[in-house]
């Protein structure tokens, strides 16, 4: 008696389906290697481009925000109305002052940029800097690494970001001349490198640290500016008691110290001139790299659906479901999109080992990983249009092609 | 007298099309019994093909009932049918009929596998079935690796191993030449026999009648006679 056809439990019934599927689908993706290790090789390539794009952006994206994402603070005090543009703010003494006696604050440090400090080598070459003027010890001085860190007052003592020194072959202990122009002159000074931190870009440029007054002694002045005495500060680095209270702090800074905006580490990297516009371009090529990824994948897997119809309908014709058949072409996707990511995974390390360190790529396990999820997407996105086409095959195709 | 597996009872298939409604089978009955090996001949346009769509399930009748093993297609459920078509019905086609990835045997193992009956014992069964349709040698062929005939005799394999009600077959011998068809159908004709299925062959080809029990003639939709006296089914093979 035939009775209710396909009896057997349910639960035995879907265990059945998936593993016919994945049978299925591993059968013929081996059996057609070759035609579907190109198509992998595809979505290789693009896993590949999609990772160094990424990478890009996170080193673009450092070269203009370490320092700043490196500090020991949780907010940057701007002048009001500056925009919270680094270079647009200028506050005072005072300002520090008033900042460091607030409750709730533990340490505030005076920052003070200037990007275009030039160290002069042994030979003609020049290297480009960011000189940066802090306490030492306060929020804004980075940890040293190597060595100690520079007296403050006027010792002529300087920490240097140890890409400087990778790329310039300083040593702690060597004595450095940066050249600096003063008004119309140009004027060169000697610094001695007593410590060495960790990446510290700035502006895109590795940075050399020195304490406020020998900053402001230093660096390329205008002539209005010849005679100043006390460091100009650009912003002030907060470090609280309670990082938690964050906003509570904001209103507090805004209400007592006069003529102040205040912004959290991640809005200042956002107001960086330029960071947003660039992190903006990178992710776009990302996201186009990956639309074309979807409808590379797209197009390959409807194409072969299409020559694969009387296939489908013999399979519906000798008792398929629809589940089984949709299955197998969506576990099909995902297994040419899995190889495809790990062969694109793999070059991009391969590759990344020879790529010279003045391109600025960052492989971060993070924006990485991310950039893996959204490629292994691409495939079941792209294949989707295919996956409802084969489900909707009618098996009568398998007897009107006879 | 053994049993009815397929009974067809009244069935009319019409189409609308831009002429009119047409009657692609009109008005059809007949019985095939456990054991049986049916010819259904006929010329083209006959209704042939949309007759056994839908003994198959594939297709449903505009009025009539086709019964399976004592059950009415019409009462069943598009899920039923679909187990049905796996449990109970074994085809082939007239081409594009083996699952190009899958091996000789894989393919006639899968009818297992869509039943979950697969196992050690139904690998040896399906090997079997494949040596004595001559195919020994081929188990671990693809399709692509075969020959029209060598594929058919796949086909057959696997429209048999799983024991099914009722085998149907369209036009299985249209890509061979006259030798290998006739031994197809001899070998087909054979097993049906020999497992007690009930078979329904379509054919164009009047010489394959001479391995079938019966033969049901198609004209315009209808049914217009069935031979079953074995020296009028002979000379139907060398009449026309
Ligand atoms: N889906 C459909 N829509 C409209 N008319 C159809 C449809 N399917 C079949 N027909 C018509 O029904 C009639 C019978 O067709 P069928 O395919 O069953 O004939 P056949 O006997 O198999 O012919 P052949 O020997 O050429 O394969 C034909 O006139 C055909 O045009
Ligand atoms: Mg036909």
């Amino acid at each position: 008696m035939i009775g209710e056809p396909g009896n057997w439990n349910p639960e035995k019934r879907v265990m059945n389906t998936f593993f016919l599927a994945a049978y299925l689908a591993f059968k013929e993706t081996w059996r057609n290697r070759g035609r579907f290790l190109l198509v992998s090789m595809v979505i290789a390539l693009i896993a590949l481009l999609v990772l160094f794009i990424a990478a890009l952006g996170e080193g673009l994206g450092n070269g203009n925000r370490e320092y700043i994402s490196r500090l020991d603070a949780q907010l940057i005090v701007f002048l009001d109305k500056s925009d919270y543009i680094i270079s647009a703010s200028r506050l005072d003494q005072n300002s520090l002052r008033e900042i460091r006696r607030l409750d709730g604050v533990e340490s505030a440090g005076p920052i003070s940029a200037s990007n275009t400090a030039i160290l002069l080598l042994p030979s003609t070459k020049v290297q480009k800097v960011s000189l940066v003027g802090v306490d030492p010890n306060q929020p804004g001085c980075p940890p040293v690494l190597e060595g100690r860190v520079f007296r403050s007052g006027n010792a002529r003592e300087t920490v240097i970001d140890r890409n400087v020194a990778l790329r310039t072959g300083i040593k702690v202990g060597d004595i450095i001349t940066i050249r600096s122009a003063q008004g119309t002159k140009d004027k060169f000074y000697s610094l001695k490198v007593v410590g060495l931190a960790a990446g510290q870009s700035f502006f895109f440029q590795p940075s050399i640290f020195v304490s406020p007054n020998t900053w402001e002694q230093v660096r390329p002045k205008g002539e209005a500016e010849l005679n100043n005495t006390v460091a100009a500060i650009n912003v002030i680095a907060v470090k609280m008691q309670n990082p938690a209270q964050l906003e509570a702090m904001k209103q507090l800074l805004t209400s007592q110290v006069t003529n102040i905006q205040v912004a959290d580490i991640p809005t200042t990297i956002n107001n960086v001139p330029g960071y947003s516009a660039q992190q903006g371009t990178v992710q776009t090529q990302a996201v186009f790299t990956l639309l074309i990824g979807v409808l590379v994948i797209g197009g390959f897997f409807q194409i072969q659906i299409l020559q694969k119809v009387p296939q489908i309908g013999v399979m519906k014709a000798i008792g398929s479901t629809n589940a089984m058949v949709g299955l197998a072409s969506v576990l099909q996707i995902i297994l040419v999109t899995v190889i495809g990511v790990a062969i694109g995974g793999g070059l991009t390390y391969v590759f990344s080992l020879f790529f010279p360190p003045t391109i600025p790529l960052v492989f971060n396990g993070q924006a990485s990983a991310f950039a893996v999820l959204v490629l292994l997407a691409i495939g079941p996105l792209g294949g989707l249009v295919s996956v409802f086409y084969a489900v909707g095959i009618e098996p009568l195709k398998a007897l009107k092609l006879s | 007298m053994s049993n009815v597996a397929l009974e067809v009872r009244d069935v009319v298939k019409s189409f609308q099309t831009d002429t009119g409604i047409i009657n692609a089978v009109d008005n059809v009955s007949f019985q095939v019994h456990s054991g049986e090996f049916v010819a259904l001949v006929g010329p083209s346009g006959s209704g042939k093909t949309t007759m056994l769509s839908m003994l198959a399930a594939l297709l449903t009748p505009s009025s009539g009932q086709i019964i399976i093993d004592g059950v009415d297609l019409a009462r069943m459920s598009e899920k039923q049918r679909v187990a049905l078509r796996r449990e109970k019905i074994g085809f082939t086609f007239q081409s594009n009929n083996l699952i190009p990835f899958l091996t000789a045997l894989e393919n006639v193992e899968l009818m297992l596998r869509l039943n979950n009956r697969y196992n050690r014992a139904g690998a040896v069964r399906s090997a079997e079935l494949l040596s004595r349709l001559g195919l020994g040698e081929r188990l671990a062929n693809l399709p692509g690796q075969m020959s029209g005939g060598q594929q058919q005799r796949v086909a057959i394999a696997r429209a048999l191993i799983h024991s099914p009600t009722l085998v149907l077959a369209d036009e299985p011998t249209a890509s061979l030449d006259t030798e290998r068809a006739f031994q197809v159908v001899q070998t087909f004709a054979g097993l049906i026999h020999e497992n007690q299925r009930a078979g329904i062959m379509v054919t164009h080809d009047l010489r394959m009648c001479k391995y079938v029990d019966r033969v049901l003639q198609m004209r315009d939709g209808k049914l217009v006679k069935i031979y079953e006296d074995r020296k009028e089914i002979d000379a139907l093979g060398h009449g026309e």
